[in-house]
């Protein structure tokens, strides 16, 4: 048994690292990710803060705090799509089929892929943070919310990344990326992205009432205000989303192993 | 030898450029893929901006009520990055699939080669620019300049397209590679994003935001198709966008052509 746990956390780790290894080494996979979060830090919050200005807009940390938590939720779930393109990129030119062979259970595959999502994002988050902070960027929340602001992040991380995954097992090409980055792209701007939830009008005010994400992003600015958030349910949420995209991802994987 | 590039081998410039014009149109007709994102995408970030911050219009001095009147524009700019792609990309195409080779080998003119794929730019810019308006006027909003100011709102947003899709050209020239024109694509959204297109310049409020908004000439471009939907005409603000417009299609056709001429005598 316990053999059979030490393969399967090897596989992972194998995989995790060789994934790592590529990103770590290549600018041009490393470098978007870092970047984009980045830019829209710079562009929402220095180009919209007059929007706080409105009536009816309440957030005590101020705009670029406001928006940090839009940007942390994006570089969280972005961070797991782009690690999807290397899961596709795997699978197109014929390492997915290296991986299945040499893999008792191929579940440590998706495994090894989620470890490699995490790392990514917590170097971006690391950039993303620092950047804020030194912009003026003011912490209402104790340690314990940051850490639970943290933690529901990477479980965002890891959604996006089963949902790009079952995505990128299923077609096993380069070209399903914009499959994987377009939906997840357009959920999360259907949110409270420049303005609290109460001030959204028209058909976004509807759709973000019912999208999950938006729950996310409430949590997230609360935690980072240390306003009181309703955590179970955001959590309980996030690990819904969870358990069925990891249910789509194996469900992927099976499409590939099918495949041959 | 192809029967286009035959044709191109005995004629004059006006049908070089028609041939290449031709094919290029026929060509962007033909590949959903090019057109259709650069429609989608415009449009869903529209829809999304002009609900998420219809709150903006409370600002004290905003220039009008409607803030999908405001933002109307930033299709139209989104349109014309997309073009810049869509053109460097098909050009890319040819010079990596050997067609540039084989038109090289013919008699064919550089500037026939430049003013036959802008052909296929024109076709793509007058579709979106028809389809934003059409799209912009049914959500709700308003064109103060009225139906005069949509062959002025045509003209500026193709020129504007002509001059990015120069860029593309030039990219695609200098490089022979898509993925490097792909690879542009961010460099240029970043103009666009550090610009007035989400709040007036008068009204951003970070001193640092407002001097980048103010020194880039997107900025100027933006203002000049939101003059004609939010107060009518204003002359000011047309005659920067039609003289960055210009300015830019100068430059980039300019460094478009020189880079084609050094690419010509090293094929």
């Amino acid at each position: 048994m316990s053999g059979a746990l030490g393969a399967y956390r090897s596989a992972a780790l194998g995989i995790a690292w060789r994934s790592l290894h590529n990103v770590f080494t290549n600018p041009a996979l490393l470098i978007p990710a870092l970047i984009f979060p980045l830019f829209f830090l710079a562009a929402f919050a220095g180009g919209l803060s007059a929007v706080s200005d409105t009536p009816g807009f309440s957030y005590p940390p101020g705009y670029t705090t406001f928006i940090f938590g839009f940007v942390l939720l994006q570089a969280s779930a972005l961070g797991g799509v782009f690690t999807g393109f290397s899961i596709a990129a795997d699978f197109q030119f014929g390492m997915g089929r290296r991986m299945l062979l040499a893999t008792r259970n191929r579940t440590s595959i998706i495994v090894g892929y989620v470890l490699t999502a995490i790392v990514r994002v917590l170097v971006t988050w690391a950039v993303v943070t620092v950047v804020a902070l030194l912009a003026g960027m003011n912490v209402g929340g104790g340690a314990a919310e940051i850490a639970a602001l943290y933690a529901l992040s990477l479980t965002v991380n890891t959604i996006a990344l089963l949902f790009a995954a079952g995505i990128g097992l299923r077609l096993r090409t380069l070209q399903a990326g914009p499959l994987m980055q377009f939906p997840i792209f357009m959920v999360l701007f259907i949110t409270p992205v420049y303005v609290p939830q109460a001030l959204l009008a028209g058909w976004v005010a509807t759709v973000a009432d019912v999208n999950p994400l938006t729950l996310i992003l409430n949590t997230n600015r609360e935690l980072l205000a240390g306003i009181p958030a309703e955590l179970a349910l955001t959590y309980g949420v996030a690990l819904g989303m969870l358990a069925l995209l990891a249910a789509w991802a194996v469900t992927g994987m099976r499409s590939a192993e099918a495949a041959g | 030898m192809s029967a286009a590039a035959a044709t191109l081998g005995r004629s004059p410039l006006p049908t070089q450029v028609g041939s290449l014009a031709g094919r290029s149109v026929l060509r962007t007709l033909r590949q959903p893929a090019m057109i259709v994102p650069s429609i989608a995408f415009p449009l869903f970030l529209l829809a999304v901006n002009s609900a998420g911050l219809e709150a903006a219009t409370n600002i004290p001095g905003f220039p009008t009520d409607s803030y999908l009147t405001f933002i109307l524009a930033f299709p139209f700019i989104q349109g014309a990055l997309f073009a810049t792609m869509n053109s460097g990309q098909a050009l890319a195409e040819d010079i990596e699939n050997g067609f540039f080779n084989r038109l090289a080998l013919t008699p064919m003119r550089g500037s026939a080669l430049i003013a036959g794929q802008l052909g296929g730019l024109v076709a793509i810019g007058l579709i979106q620019a028809t389809v934003y308006l059409s799209v912009g006027l049914i959500a709700g909003g308003e064109l103060a300049a009225g139906v005069l100011g949509v062959p002025v709102l045509f003209a500026l947003s193709i020129l504007i397209a002509i001059g990015f899709g120069g860029i593309g050209m030039f990219m695609a020239i200098r490089s022979g590679s898509g993925e490097t024109v792909q690879g542009t694509f961010p460099l240029l959204f970043v103009l666009l994003f550090f610009s007035s297109i989400s709040l007036p310049r008068n009204l951003i409020a970070e001193d640092w935001f407002r001097t980048v908004a103010t020194i880039n000439p997107v900025s100027y471009l933006i203002e000049g198709i939101r003059s004609l939907f939010v107060s009518g005409w204003d002359g000011e603000a047309l005659a920067l966008a039609f003289g960055i417009a210009l300015a830019l299609i100068v430059l980039s056709i300019s460094v478009a052509s020189h880079s084609l001429r050094n690419r010509l005598v090293r094929t």
